[in-house]
Formats: C-alpha cells, structure tokens, sequence
C-alpha cells in the first residue's frame, strides 16, 4: 500500500476509531507524520507477506500521557536515537519497523520513523487496536517477548531495559518513562520476518485509511456512521459489527489507580426514557453494558463516536451532554484465543468474564 | 447607569441599563465605519430616556469582528512566531496544517529555541536567551511588528514567555507581542495557533478599539468600556488591544446570557432564532455550556472555550418551498427580508410571512398574504415548531423537563409548547438579547494547572485553586462578595502515579461599578 500526505487525515480518524477511545489524540500524530513526509518523503510500506523469515522487525511507539502528549511530541531526532540504540544492543539494524498498535498516536508515530529512517514499515500491527500496556502484544502471546527495548527522551536520554517477561518490562519502561517526563519514544519487539507473518494482526494500516475514507464518504452523503458500520462489515476481522447504542451522555466518573485512568460513562436514550448504556473505561473503552447487561467486552472493540459525524471521541474527551453512537466490532481471531484472553481478556483488566465474543451476545 | 453594545455583522445593537432594569433599546444596522453605528445606536437610547451622557458609568461591547476578519482574511498583518520547546515538539513545526491562502497573509515566519517546562512545571530544557535574541533580530530586519510566543507547558510556568515578552521589547519596543500562556489551555498546538491568530489581529485590534473610543469621545461618554469575551465575561479596552482574539464567539455566549438575564432562569435551553440560523445552547447557572470538541476557525484548529451550540437553518428569513412537500429554509432572504418577503411587498414566502398570517406577529402588511391556504399557513408552523423542536432534543442531556428561551428578532416564529420542555418564554426585549448579555457581562478568572493530589490532597489542591481564580477575578476588576465558582473540571493524568491530576477552575462576579474609574 501506499500513504500520501493527502491520506493523513482519513488515516488518522481510522487510527482513532481502533483506538477505541485511548491511544493518544491522533491529530498530533498527523502533524508529526504530515511533517516527516514533507521533510522526508512518503515512507515505504511493504506488506507483511513480503517479509523474509530471517528478516529483523523492530515495533516502534510513544509511550507515555495522552495529556503531556498534547503539548510536548516528539522531537524526531529521539525516534532515529531508539532505533539505534536497540540496533547497536542486538548487532544488527532493522530490516523493517512495525506499529505495535494501529490505535492512536502509535499508528502514526512509526510512519515517522519509517520516512525518516527509510526502513521500510510494515502494513499490520500487535494489536489491531490499541491497549495500555506493552505486554499486551500478539507477539508477546505467542511468545515473543518485548526486549530488549529502548526508551529515549527527546533529550536523548536513552536506557535499555531486558526483563524476565513482558510485564515486568511493561513496569520498567513505565517508571523510566516517567522519570523522562512522560512523552518517551520505544523501540520493542524485536521480532524475526516469520513472527510477523505468523502473528501479527495484518494489513491494518490499510483498514485504518479505509475506515477514515468511509467516514469522509459518508459525511460527503449524509451518513456518516452507516458508511462506517458498512465498511468495518466488508472487512476480515471487524466483520461482526453493530451500533449498540445511540444517546447522551448523562453522567462520567474518572478515578486514577496506579497511574491508569479508570472510570465509566453513562448513557441515556435522547429521548430520555428506554434502556441505558454504561462504558467503562481503562485508557480504552473495556466494557459495554446496557442495563447492567454486558454486550461487548475487551479484547472486542467498543467506539463512541460523534453521532452526526461518525468522529471517534477519545476517553479524556468524554463529556457530560454529548451526542453520541456506540459501536462495537469484533477482533480477528487470534486475538481470541484462550492465551490471548489471559493477556488482554476481560479478567486481564479486572473486569467479570468470561469472555464472549460480540456476534454470540443478543442484545436486550 | 450603564450601556451594552452588541456590533454584529449585521445589526448594531443598543441598550441602556439601569440596575436590572432596561431603560432603552435600539436596533441599527453595522455600518462600515463601526463607530457611525455605535453612535446612532447610543445617541438614540440616550435621547429615549432623556439621559445624558454623563448619567453613564460604563459601557460593554460585544463585537464579531475580529472573528469576522480573521475569517475573511482581511486586515490581518504578517506575524513572527516563537517557539520555546526545543529539544521537545521540533517533530510539529509552528503551522504545520495551516491552510496555505492564510499562510499566504500572515507568513511562515517561524523559529524553534530550546526552553520549556514539564508537565509539573519544573524545568525541561534551560531557556536559550541567546538563540532567542537572535531570532528576535531576524524578525525585526523582516519588518515584523506582531510576534506570537508559545512556551512548553506555559500554563503552568509561564516565567519563560514573560521573560520573552521583555526581550522582544528591549530589540523592538513597538512590537505587538502575544503569550500563547494568556490565552490557551494545555495543548501547544491549538494554543500556539490562537496566539498566532491573535498577533495576526494586531492592526486591527487597535484600530477597532480605538474607534470605539472615538464614538464614545464623540458623544461625551467619559466612562470606561468593556469588551465581552467567550466565556460571558469583561476585558478592558487596553486588554482587547492585546488579546482581540479572545472575543471569538462571543456573540452566543452574550445573547444566551442576556436571555438569562432578561427571563431570571439560570438553567434553561436558550434558542437564539435570527434571520437565517437559531442557534440552540444550554445554560448553567446562568452561563451557556461550553462544546467539547475542539474549534476550527477559519481553518485553524484552537482549543478556544467556546459555548456548546448547535445551529440549525431556521431563521425569520427562511425560505419556504411548497413543491413536492413542504420545506422550511435552510435557504434565507437574509438581510433582504425587508424587500424581499410577502409581507413587504416582495414575491417570496418566508417564515416570517407565516407567522403573521397566522396571527403571530404583526410585522410589514398582513394584506399581502390574504391569498394563503389556511391548510399551508397550518403545515408550515407545524413545521417551523417541528424543526426547533427537533434541535431541543438534541441539545437536552436529560429527561428533565427545562424551560425554554426564546431571543432573537426571530422569536415571533414560535407561538406554542415545545414537546420536551417545560414552558415556552420569551422576555421583554428578547430582540436585543446580546446587547444586554454583554452590558451585564462579569469579570472573570480561570486556573488551569496540573497538582499532585497524593502529595497536597484533593481538597487543598481545589481550594487553593479557586482563591487562586478569585484573586485573579478581584483583580480584574469583580466585586470580591459577587465571585463564584462556574465550573471546576479535573481529568486525571493517566499513567502518572501520584494522583497527579489537571485541574480547572472557572470563577466570575459582578463587576465592581464603584471602583470604575472615569477617564477625565
């Protein structure tokens, strides 16, 4: 596939809506890619099929506070830094990035590195949506671990974290990034051609422009939200897809627990009276509940969405009073599995499973 | 004694307020000498009450047209833009996705220098006065007489841009200097781009204010004046000369206001009907809620505080169409109504002309529409209530029965209950609704800062805050005793341990009309 700088917005709004409410605001990862490709040209993006089994994947992301997100990006020069500093702690350079999120600010962050490295990036991701975490990984499922990786501030300042697991790693690279000022740039998952194949979540890049392209499409013909649902049931893995809700936000409660932002929004009919719709929320949207009721639950993807417009609203951008469509959408199945469950399932964030899947719940 | 003065881009607006009570009103249309307009609108509710000039104590203006002209791109000068962030953000250059015909006005002059904070206020990178300096050079041999500052994290330390305001002064002491840290909220890049808006209004700003000043000199009004900013609160004249941005969408914030004023209820649907739009907000506490989403102007996303409206084609103006069904606008008359409409001789069916035939308003010559079906004039009110009823519901957030306001000169539109709300108002002199929300427009101040509420609590941390808010407030000008809290948000900082949470507080009062001082 290709990306133009003209694709930049439909991309950005696709990446938005799999970030299913977290990922940080996709705006600035537009201006940052929007900038690299004015500066260094359109990156090359390979598909993953044309990976060589030996060849050497790096995935590359932000980490850090959607809130600190917003006023401090990326510098750049902290992007190359990362992808060096991990090429000189394993020997070798990179034969190709990949997202490890499709959601969000990530999605867009390694289309940077790709065109200003000119290592070509490939079309899919570790998560075909976005998580919190970064053992919340496909790779790290099916037993690739995370590390090393390297963390780099944009004053570049960089360390390199091995760790035992995934999560370990996840709770070292979170106190570094914090002790770097909460906008840090990562390079992980340093994964063989044939992980990527096997594994990844594929031809995401693609999807994502093709949902932001049904929006636009949609609002162009007066029905924005219909295009998008439309869309997501012509593809292979969001296929099962439908609007669980469509009201106001009556009422929103945020607490942080060790660092996470956790809360829950509550829905009701414009009509003001008929079942109502709870979200709750961790950085991403987790669980939909109508009177009580789970109808879509984690890993499955949960959207809010601007009713008029089909615009995906971010968790920090919830607000009492607005107008809104919930849309749920199923997961490719690998990201079903009962391993992958373990990891990203609804019990992984605390919540009651068991998991079922989105097309087996009827709804109220 | 005190006058509001609301110059629209149609109409030019007069009231003269005595306490609570409205002494006198005039509509008239803006003219483009702005202060020709404010003159005769003043002149004439002067000489309606038989007061004089010196009977005023203060006088609030609300205007469209700095947003109007930014809009336009018209009387914008070229603007210099310093960034203090470097090594951070040098990823996003200032302007990155400005629309190149307002690139083509105001430039691309832009620098990057190292300085800026973190998220908690402490130091990310030392301040490269230097660098800084130089850049400053580099302007002033261009010519630039308007530069806009955006430090990292300048809400919450805003000592750098201070200190960049004192430098660019010393290199060029007549320059109109902008800090991003007076104007935005978090989010370098929509605050950076209301800053460069508003350096771009520099010229203009003074000549607008200064044409204020000369049409309150020509009639011998010697008291201050204000101007209403977008949140339903006052900034000295000498303030909008620096800040003119600030006024962007006041014009719905004080109608919304003056509708609570006018009606006494603080918690209503306010429906602002005009020629060719209604626009629809919800008020709080006698303030309009304000839109989450984030604000495009003229092409330029900003993060501005910005009342949460929905509009909708419906106006006195609106067209209607009888072929095939029935429809109500979206298409007006506009100003033309007054030619163009049945009811004045014209050949075109307007909302208007329906209310008249139905009984409703007594407006123009109720002969010319004698021809009408009873069955279209009944249709088409149906219809006209139908539509504001169909924006009711959308902008209400729960069941709750509300009242519902209805300002504007197209108000005479509605006649009966909205399903939805709890009775149908429309006050005295709700034509001139947003001359009286700006001339009872308040004094406001707002803190928006990040605090560690592990470390200070949750309650230390709100209280210190709002004294904080408060102090700002008293010191712009608000009665001490009048100061209340309008709106406090907190949003946790995810991934941050130690409860670490930015927190906004918005308080406003009365302005103190005992300590305004006459410029004599």
């Amino acid at each position: 596939m290709k990306l133009e700088l003209t694709d930049l917005e439909d991309f950005a709004r696709g990446a938005a809506f799999l970030g299913t409410g977290g990922g940080g605001d996709p705006y600035i990862g537009k201006l940052l890619a929007q900038h690299a490709i004015r500066e260094f040209g359109v990156p090359t993006i390979i598909e993953p099929e044309d990976l060589a089994d030996d060849a050497l994947v790096f995935a590359i992301a932000m980490l850090g506070a959607p809130t600190v997100l917003v006023e401090k990006a990326a510098c750049g020069d902290d992007i190359d830094l990362a992808i060096d500093k991990l090429s000189e702690r394993l020997g070798r350079r990179p034969d190709a990035l990949i997202p490890i999120e499709i959601g969000g600010v990530n999605s867009t962050v390694p289309l940077v590195a790709s065109a200003r490295t000119g290592i070509p990036l490939v079309n899919a991701d570790g998560m075909g949506r976005a998580f919190p975490e970064i053992q919340m990984v496909t790779f790290n499922v099916y037993g690739s671990k995370p590390t090393p990786l390297s963390v780099v501030d944009e004053h570049l300042n960089s360390a390199i974290i091995d760790a035992k697991d995934a999560k370990t790693a996840e709770d070292l690279v979170r106190s570094v990034a914090i002790q770097m000022g909460l906008s840090v740039i990562t390079a992980n998952y340093p994964v063989s051609g044939d992980v990527v194949k096997k594994y990844a979540i594929k031809h995401t890049l693609t999807i994502a422009l093709e949902i932001g392209r049904a929006i636009s499409q949609g609002r162009k013909e007066g029905c924005p939200v219909e295009a998008l649902v439309n869309y997501l049931r012509s593809t292979k893995y969001y296929k099962h897809c439908k609007i669980l809700y469509d009201g106001k936000i009556t009422d929103i409660k945020r607490e942080t627990t060790k660092g996470f932002s956790v809360g829950f929004c509550r829905l009701e009919p414009l009509s003001g009276s008929g079942d109502s719709m709870e979200v709750v929320f961790q950085n991403e949207n987790l669980a939909a509940k109508i009177n009580g009721k789970m109808v879509t639950m984690v890993p499955d993807l949960i959207c809010i969405v601007d009713r008029e417009t089909a615009e995906p609203v971010p968790v920090e951008a919830l607000r009492y009073g607005q107008r809104v469509k919930i849309i749920g959408a199923s997961v490719p199945p690998i990201m079903r599995t009962p391993e992958a469950l373990d990891i990203f399932g609804p019990q992984a964030f605390g919540l009651d499973g068991p998991y079922t899947p989105i097309e087996d719940i009827v709804m109220p | 004694m005190r006058i509001g003065v609301d110059v629209g881009g149609t109409n030019t607006d007069a009231v003269l307020m005595d306490g609570r009570n409205v002494i006198a009103a005039q509509k008239t249309p803006t003219t483009e000498n702005v202060s020709d307009g404010i003159v005769k609108a003043i002149t004439s509710v002067l000489d309606q009450s038989g007061k004089s000039a010196n009977a005023v104590k203060c006088v609030m203006i609300g205007t469209t047209q700095f947003t109007n002209a930014f809009v336009e791109r018209r009387n914008l000068v070229e603007v210099g833009v310093i960034r203090i962030s470097l090594p951070a953000t040098r990823g996003i250059p200032p302007m990155t996705d400005w629309p190149d015909d307002i690139r083509s006005v105001i430039g691309s002059n832009f620098e990057m220098i190292r300085g800026g904070y973190q998220y908690d206020g402490r130091l990310n990178s030392e301040f490269d006065e230097k660098g800084f300096r130089e850049a400053v050079k580099r302007f002033k041999s261009r010519g630039l007489k308007a530069i806009a500052i955006s430090g990292l994290f300048s809400p919450v330390n805003g000592e750098m841009e201070d200190r960049a305001e004192e430098i660019i002064l010393k290199e060029i002491p007549d320059c109109n200097v902008t800090l991003s840290s007076r104007i935005g909220r978090i989010g370098l890049i929509e605050r950076e781009n209301a800053a460069i808006m508003n350096a771009s209004l520099a010229a203009l700003s003074v000549k607008i204010v200064a044409s204020f000043r000369k049409a309150l000199a020509d009639l011998g009004i010697l008291a201050p004046f204000y101007i209403s900013q977008n949140d339903g609160t006052l900034m000295k004249a000498e303030f909008v000369e620096k800040y003119p941005v600030l006024t962007f969408a006041s014009g719905p914030t004080n109608s919304m206001r003056g509708a609570a004023y006018l009606s006494g209820i603080e918690d209503a649907l306010v429906a602002d009907i005009g020629g060719t739009t209604t626009d629809i907000g919800m008020l709080t506490k006698g303030f309009p809620r304000e839109s989450s989403l984030t604000v495009d102007i003229g092409g330029v996303r900003t993060n501005f505080r910005m009342p949460d409206i929905f509009a909708l084609g419906l106006g006195g103006g609106s067209i209607i169409t009888t072929e095939g069904d029935l429809k109500v606008g979206p298409k007006s008359v506009g100003y033309r109504l007054t030619e163009d409409a049945m009811v004045f001789g014209g050949d075109i069916l307007t909302s208007t002309d329906i209310a008249v035939a139905a009984g409703y308003a007594d407006i123009g010559r109720k002969s010319h529409i004698s021809h009408l079906p009873e069955e279209l004039i009944a249709e088409a009110v149906e219809r006209i209530h139908h539509i504001v009823a169909d924006g009711i519901d959308r902008m209400k957030t729960s069941a709750d029965l509300v009242p519902l306001i209805l300002v504007g000169g197209g108000a005479v539109l509605i006649n009966r209950d909205i399903p939805g709300t709890l009775k149908v108002i429309i006050p005295e002199h709700a034509g001139v609704a947003n001359a009286i929300g700006a001339s009872i427009a308040q004094v406001g101040g707002e803190i928006d800062r990040v605090f560690s509420y592990d470390t200070v609590g949750r309650d230390t941390a709100i209280s210190e805050a709002k004294a904080e808010a408060i102090s700002v407030a008293v010191e712009a000008g608000a009665a001490p005793d009048t100061v209340q809290v309008i709106d406090i948000e907190e949003v946790p900082l995810a991934y941050i341990p130690g409860g670490a949470v930015r927190l906004r507080i918005k308080v406003a009062g009365e302005l103190n009309l005992d300590n305004v001082v006459r410029a004599e």
